[in-house]
């Protein structure tokens, strides 16, 4: 368990701290994570890679968590408020850097988007395994990504960012 | 050839558009992405899309990577919680051997052909088995590779098992209808870790320093194992 926590765990904090948005509870995360892999290393059946799996339990005791924060008041909009303490990209494009931009519209995103950009960028999961990891169709991975990169440009444009794409 | 990116916002994406961002992952089976370089080489419009992706692709990971890592509370947490499962027999290290091997078993078919490609990811696995029971049994220090499955492999293990004298090796085939958890199972009785394979089959595994009666005495009973088939000493 110690080699495969070793290996996988940065991986799942980060998937989870970008869902979440709460360092304290995307650490809480990885222990849940991995006590459910231990509880539950019989039923994987080896169909996919470990990582999706993993990835895909994340998610959901991402989403748990986040149903429990907007039980006790506090919504994605009200946490993004409160962590959101650097530069908004109107900013950053004055200080003519384009890169910190594109990075903070991609914070900007909604979570449905953020995840998917996340999984195709950073996990380099394919469609079919993020389509495993969401619990969506193919053919509605393909098209959610279509339209987070969409958001995201529209979000730089805002941002006074125009890079020929839409 | 017919432009495959849309120019306006309101129309449906194409579907080689929609693959884009997989083909900057790499993600892409042969077949799309070569439909994908076909449609790239000849829409201007899609290669600056494309552009843009090569992009934002950057900028995630970059992002992603800028999150740092957890700090060690996580991990104490986890294997307290894990410490506080209910007691399995015959101990929880034991216990925990059993189950991370039987995890590793359900990977792949009951029986495995120790075919080269099936014995690079087995090594893997069982040295990412060797390398939890270690950690849970010894108290000599030492170091284990990553574990991968279905992922890119990481280097191969080492040990320091406190002993200055030099460990013995052997080379070894495993008998084709020998199962992860029937090697797993040996490597943990030998003390064993695999620091080679498989090539030609043969994987070389490496056992605790010991004196060279001891080492003959062990090459000979692993020699005698039932899911070896040919066992050697090797430098």
């Amino acid at each position: 368990m110690q080699v495969l926590y070793g290996r996988h765990h940065v991986r799942v904090f980060r998937f989870g701290l970008r869902l979440v948005r709460d360092e304290q509870i995307a650490e809480d995360l990885i222990s849940e994570v991995f006590l459910d892999v231990w509880r539950q290393a019989g039923k994987f059946e080896g169909r996919s890679a470990v990582t999706t799996w993993l990835l895909a339990i994340t998610r959901f005791k991402a989403l748990s968590a986040l149903r429990r924060r907007k039980d006790v008041g506090l919504d994605d909009e009200t946490a993004n408020a409160i962590e959101d303490t650097s530069d908004d990209p109107e900013v950053v494009v004055q200080k003519k850097d384009t890169g910190e931009a594109l990075r903070k519209c991609l914070t900007a995103l909604s979570r449905e988007h953020r995840e998917i950009v996340d999984l195709v960028y950073y996990h380099e999961k394919s469609v079919e395994e993020v389509a495993e990891i969401v619990g969506i169709p193919e053919n509605t991975v393909k098209t959610r990504l279509f339209y987070a990169r969409r958001k995201l440009a529209e979000l730089l444009k805002a941002a006074g960012i125009e890079r020929g794409w839409p | 050839m017919m432009a495959a990116s849309k120019k306006m916002l309101d129309q449906e994406p194409s579907e080689i558009e929609m693959l884009l961002p997989f083909h900057a992952a790499g993600t892409l089976n042969a077949r799309d992405a070569r439909r994908v370089e076909e449609a790239l080489a000849g829409d201007s419009g899609l290669a600056l899309q494309y552009a843009v992706i090569r992009e934002e692709y950057a900028e995630t990971i970059g992002l992603n990577e800028s999150l740092g890592a957890p700090s060690a509370r996580a991990m104490q947490k986890l294997f307290a919680a894990i410490d506080a499962e209910p007691v399995r027999k015959p101990s929880l290290s034991v216990s925990l051997s059993a189950r991370v091997s039987e995890f590793f078993a359900r990977l792949s078919p009951r029986t495995l052909a120790w075919s080269a490609s099936v014995g690079a990811v087995a090594l893997l696995l069982q040295a990412g088995v060797i390398g939890a029971v270690l950690m849970k049994n010894q108290t000599a220090s030492f170091q284990t590779a990553s574990l991968s499955m279905n992922e890119p492999s990481s280097g191969p293990i080492t040990r320091d098992l406190g002993v200055s004298a030099a460990p013995p090796r052997a080379l070894v085939r495993f008998a084709p209808e020998a199962r992860i958890a029937d090697i797993t199972a040996l490597l943990d009785n030998y003390q064993a870790s695999i620091i080679d394979g498989a090539k030609g089959g043969m994987f070389r595994l490496q056992f605790k320093a010991m004196g060279k009666d001891e080492a003959a005495n062990l090459l000979k009973k692993l020699q005698g194992e039932k899911i070896v088939s040919l066992a050697v000493a090797t430098p």
